[in-house]
C-alpha cells in the first residue's frame, strides 16, 4: 500500500493494555529509528505510572507527554491521563483538555486522526486489545491517508471488540497476532 | 505537472484563509494557536453546522454576524473544574500562602477563567485562610459568554458531587456547601465571593501587562497555543511578576521550552508552580 519508509508509529489499546504492550514495546531496539506515541485508556484520576513501568523494562526511552515535546525517535510517548494527546504538523505534540470522545480522554481517535494529518503516508497505527469502538475510526483516516493500518488479531486479544470494531471500519488492514507485531514493526521502520 | 503532495493541503491553505479572515475582520487572532485542535474543533463546527468545506464556513462568517460568536464557541474549549487536580491547590495553600501571608496586600491573576470554576476555587481557599479581605482577583477570558457564566456563578447540579470531592481532596477547610444554594438542579455560588473580583476581557494573545501580581494561575490554557504564542503569554506573566512572586501552570504545562525558562525556578516541581526570579 504504502512504499513510503515509516517515520512514526501510532498504538492505541484499552483493557488488556498493560498486557499486549508487555510483549511489544521491550522487544524493540535501542536504535528503533522512529517514535512511538501511545494512548492507553485508564482512568483518569490514577496517576500516570506507565512511563516508569514500561521504561524499567524497554530499551528504548519511554515517557509521559508534557505539552510542546518535540517528537525523537527511538522514544515512546504516552499520553497523559484527563488530556487528548495530538500530532502537530511540525512534529512536537500538543495535549488538549477538550471533552471526552466516546466517553474516553485520551482518545484514540483524536491522536490517530492528528497523527495521520501530519504524517500521511508515512506512518503506521496499530489498534490493540479493547473494550470499547475507540481507534476504528482515527485507523480509517491512516489508512485513507496511505499509511500502515494493523490491527492486533482478535483471537489473541485480552478484549476483542476493539479490534473487531477497527477491522469492521477498515477491512484492508493487516491483522497480526500479538506476539508478531514487534517483529512487523522492527522490519517495516528499517526497511 | 510537479508534485502535488509536496504543496500545501487545500485543508490547510483554508483553515489559514480563515484564521486571517477572523482577525482581520473580527480582531481575533488564532493564528498562532496549536494547529492540530484547531483543525479538529474547525472539522467538528463543519459537521454540526452542517457547512461542506471551511472556505463555506469562511463566506458565513464574513457576511453573517450571527457566526461569529458560534465560531469563537467552537474555537475556545470550555472545560473545567472546580478544585481540578486538587494536589495542585493543597500546593498553594500549604507552600505558596505562607508566603503570601507576608504580604498586606494581594492581586491573583486567572488568566482563561472559563466559567469561573478556577477563580472560585481560589477565592474560596483564600478566605479560608483568611486572606480574601486584602486580595483582589483579576479573571479574565478572551469568551465574553465564559466571562458572564463565570460572573454569575451558576453550575449544574450534577457537578457539585466531583466538586466537592475535589475540595476535600485539596485539604478544603470548610464545606463546599456553605458556599452556594441549589434550586432547580442548578447551583448559585454566593455573591460575597465576588466582592473583590474584576472580571474583564482580556486576550493574551493581543493586549497587555494590566497589573503587578502576586500570583497568576494560567492552567490549561497555554496548551492550545504554539511555542511563540506561549512564549508572549509567558512573557506578559513575566512582566506582572515582581521577584518572588508566584506561576501556577496547567498539570502538563511547563515553561521547559521556553524562552523566558530562566526567569522562573521551581517552586512547586510536580505541580508546575513557579516562582519569579530576579533578572
Ligand atoms: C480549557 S479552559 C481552562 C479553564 C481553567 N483554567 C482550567 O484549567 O480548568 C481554556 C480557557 O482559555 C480561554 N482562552 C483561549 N484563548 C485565550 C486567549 N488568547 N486569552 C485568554 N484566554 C483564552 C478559553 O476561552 C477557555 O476559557
Amino acid at each position: 500500500m504504502s512504499d513510503l519508509r515509516p517515520q512514526a508509529v501510532v498504538i492505541g489499546a484499552s483493557a488488556g493494555a498493560l498486557e499486549a504492550l508487555t510483549i511489544i514495546l521491550p522487544a524493540l531496539l535501542a536504535d528503533f529509528p522512529v517514535p512511538i506515541m501511545l494512548v492507553v485508556h485508564i482512568p483518569g484520576d490514577k496517576r500516570s505510572v506507565l512511563a516508569e513501568l514500561f521504561q524499567a523494562k524497554c530499551r528504548i526511552r519511554v515517557m509521559e507527554v508534557e505539552d510542546k515535546e518535540p517528537l525523537v525517535g527511538g522514544t515512546a510517548y504516552f499520553a497523559p491521563p484527563n488530556y487528548h494527546l495530538l500530532v502537530e504538523g511540525n512534529r512536537t505534540l500538543s495535549l488538549s483538555s477538550d471533552e471526552p470522545v466516546m466517553f474516553s480522554r485520551p482518545s484514540i481517535d483524536v491522536l490517530f486522526e492528528s497523527a495521520a494529518d501530519a504524517f500521511g503516508a508515512a506512518l503506521v497505527g496499530i489498534v490493540l486489545t479493547g473494550a470499547n469502538h475507540d481507534g476504528a475510526r482515527g485507523l480509517r483516516a491512516i489508512s485513507d491517508a496511505g499509511g500502515h493500518a494493523v490491527v492486533q488479531d482478535p483471537a489473541t486479544a485480552f478484549a476483542a471488540a476493539m479490534p473487531e470494531g477497527a477491522i469492521a471500519r477498515c477491512p484492508d488492514a493487516r491483522v497480526l497476532p500479538l506476539d508478531a507485531i514487534a517483529a512487523y514493526l522492527q522490519k517495516v521502520v528499517c526497511a | 505537472m510537479s508534485d502535488l503532495s509536496a504543496l500545501e493541503k487545500v485543508e490547510d491553505i483554508e483553515i489559514r484563509l480563515l484564521l486571517e479572515a477572523l482577525y482581520s475582520r473580527y480582531h481575533y487572532d488564532f493564528r498562532g494557536y496549536a494547529m492540530a485542535s484547531v483543525k479538529r474543533r474547525l472539522r467538528q463546527a463543519l459537521e454540526q453546522l452542517h457547512i461542506s468545506t471551511i472556505s463555506g464556513l469562511q463566506e458565513r462568517l464574513l457576511h453573517d454576524r450571527d457566526m461569529l460568536p458560534q465560531l469563537l464557541g467552537y474555537l475556545t474549549v470550555q472545560v473545567s473544574e472546580m478544585f481540578r487536580d486538587p494536589d495542585y491547590f493543597r500546593a498553594i495553600r500549604e507552600q505558596v500562602i505562607p508566603h503570601l501571608r507576608t504580604y498586606p496586600s494581594l492581586k491573583v491573576w486567572v488568566a482563561g477563567c472559563s466559567h469561573g470554576e478556577e477563580l472560585y476555587s481560589l477565592v474560596i481557599l483564600f478566605r479560608e485562610e483568611g486572606l480574601e479581605d486584602r486580595t483582589l482577583f483579576y479573571a479574565t477570558d478572551i469568551s465574553q459568554e465564559a466571562l458572564q457564566i463565570a460572573e454569575a456563578g451558576v453550575y449544574p447540579l450534577d457537578r457539585m458531587q466531583l466538586f466537592t470531592e475535589n475540595h476535600r481532596k485539596s485539604g478544603g477547610k470548610s464545606s463546599l456547601s456553605d458556599y452556594y444554594q441549589a434550586a432547580y438542579g442548578r447551583v448559585s455560588f454566593d455573591r460575597t465571593l465576588r466582592r473583590n473580583v474584576v472580571f474583564s476581557d482580556h486576550s493574551l494573545v493581543t493586549d497587555a501587562v494590566f497589573g503587578e501580581m502576586n500570583l497568576v494561575s494560567c492552567r490549561n490554557v497555554l496548551i492550545y497555543f504554539d511555542r511563540t504564542l506561549q512564549d508572549r503569554a509567558l512573557g506578559l506573566f513575566k512582566d506582572s511578576l515582581p521577584r518572588k512572586g508566584f506561576l501556577g501552570l496547567g498539570a502538563k504545562e511547563s515553561i521547559r521550552f521556553s524562552d523566558h525558562a530562566g526567569a522562573f525556578r521551581d517552586f512547586v516541581r510536580e505541580e508546575k508552580i513557579y516562582q519569579r526570579i530576579g533578572e
